[in-house]
């Protein structure tokens, strides 16, 4: 409910609510490629840039001063807990795996291929399809768009078979 | 400082992605296995909110914080790169269980690990730049 709030504040500063196109703002300004798709005035995009830089900043607001030391562990569904411990992940003692992004995993060659890949794999896709959670499921869905609807159903048909054939493989 | 009000929103973003939880990679796959409510609550939420408030903006022809008409883009057609685009994107989402917004949320929330998941995706929207036009759409 309080992400409509962030989307139509940004409405009502003239902007759209949409994440992604950060990551084409970021490829215009620092690697300055010479493709066509690069080839449009980023500057226009900075106050998107800015917001992105408040999100990081909102994390670590939220993690020094709005949470107790220790009193982030999620609590999961004790089916997913059972789940992913057949996976070889332990329950949660925090807001992330340690086996994905903690010390442990960073050690582990496999995790580092399973990061750079989801990477590629959100800047690639979330272009193709022209935008992210906030891009379709959030405003387009909201502007009742049917390209936004088609994308959703693309977003949960990867995750679940992602989830759901792939991650015994991986994991 | 007219980017400060956007440094704001972004801030209070932030916070809404950590403490809601939504930043987090158990709650995304509690999501794509259907076993919790959570994340539906979160963005099913919001979507219905946000059809109320941008029907509201139309109907009563609302105006921006300059006095211009709130406009709103309608998203290019094409169902295929929707699709297709859409399903890599999930794949993506299920392994690393953030999408754009929570991949920095969680850097600044401390988890240094996002930082390559960061880069690698600034790479695979470069790649997307270069392939464009061989791709069905």
């Amino acid at each position: 409910m309080l992400i409509a709030g962030v989307m139509l504040t940004l409405n009502f500063f003239g902007k759209s609510f949409g994440v992604s196109s950060n990551l084409r703002t970021v490829c215009a300004a620092v690697l300055r490629p010479k493709a066509k798709f690069f080839d449009f005035n980023w500057r226009n995009e900075l106050w998107n840039l800015v917001f992105l830089g408040g999100s990081a900043l909102g994390g670590f607001v939220a993690h020094q001063y709005l949470t107790a030391p220790g009193t982030d562990v999620v609590q999961l569904a004790p089916s997913t807990v059972a789940d992913l411990q057949a996976l070889g992940f332990t329950a949660p003692e925090g807001m992330q795996p340690s086996e994905l992004y903690g010390a442990a995993g960073m050690q582990d060659p496999k995790t580092w291929i399973f990061l750079v890949a989801g990477g590629l794999l959100i800047g690639f896709g979330t272009r193709y399809a022209g935008g992210c959670t906030s891009g379709h499921a959030i405003s387009g869905l909201s502007n009742l768009q049917l390209p936004s609807l088609i994308a959703v159903i693309g977003f949960f048909a990867g995750g679940l078979l992602m989830t759901h054939v792939f991650f015994p493989y991986l994991f | 400082m007219k980017f400060l009000k956007f440094l704001l929103v972004g801030v209070f973003f932030g916070i809404v992605m950590a403490k809601s939880e939504a930043m987090s990679w158990y709650r995304i796959q509690e999501m794509f296995r259907f076993q919790s409510f959570h994340m539906y609550g979160i963005i099913g939420s919001a979507v219905a909110l946000g059809v109320v408030g941008v029907a509201l903006i139309k109907r009563f022809k609302v105006k921006d914080i300059q006095g211009n008409p709130i406009q709103f883009a309608a998203k290019e057609p094409g169902w295929i790169k929707a699709l297709l685009g859409g399903s890599l994107f999930g794949m993506g989402w299920a392994i690393t269980g953030a999408c754009p917004g929570p991949i920095v949320v969680n850097l600044g929330y401390g988890y240094w690990p996002f930082a390559i998941v960061f880069v690698s995706a600034v790479v695979g929207t470069y790649a997307y730049g270069l392939v464009r036009d061989k791709l069905p759409h």
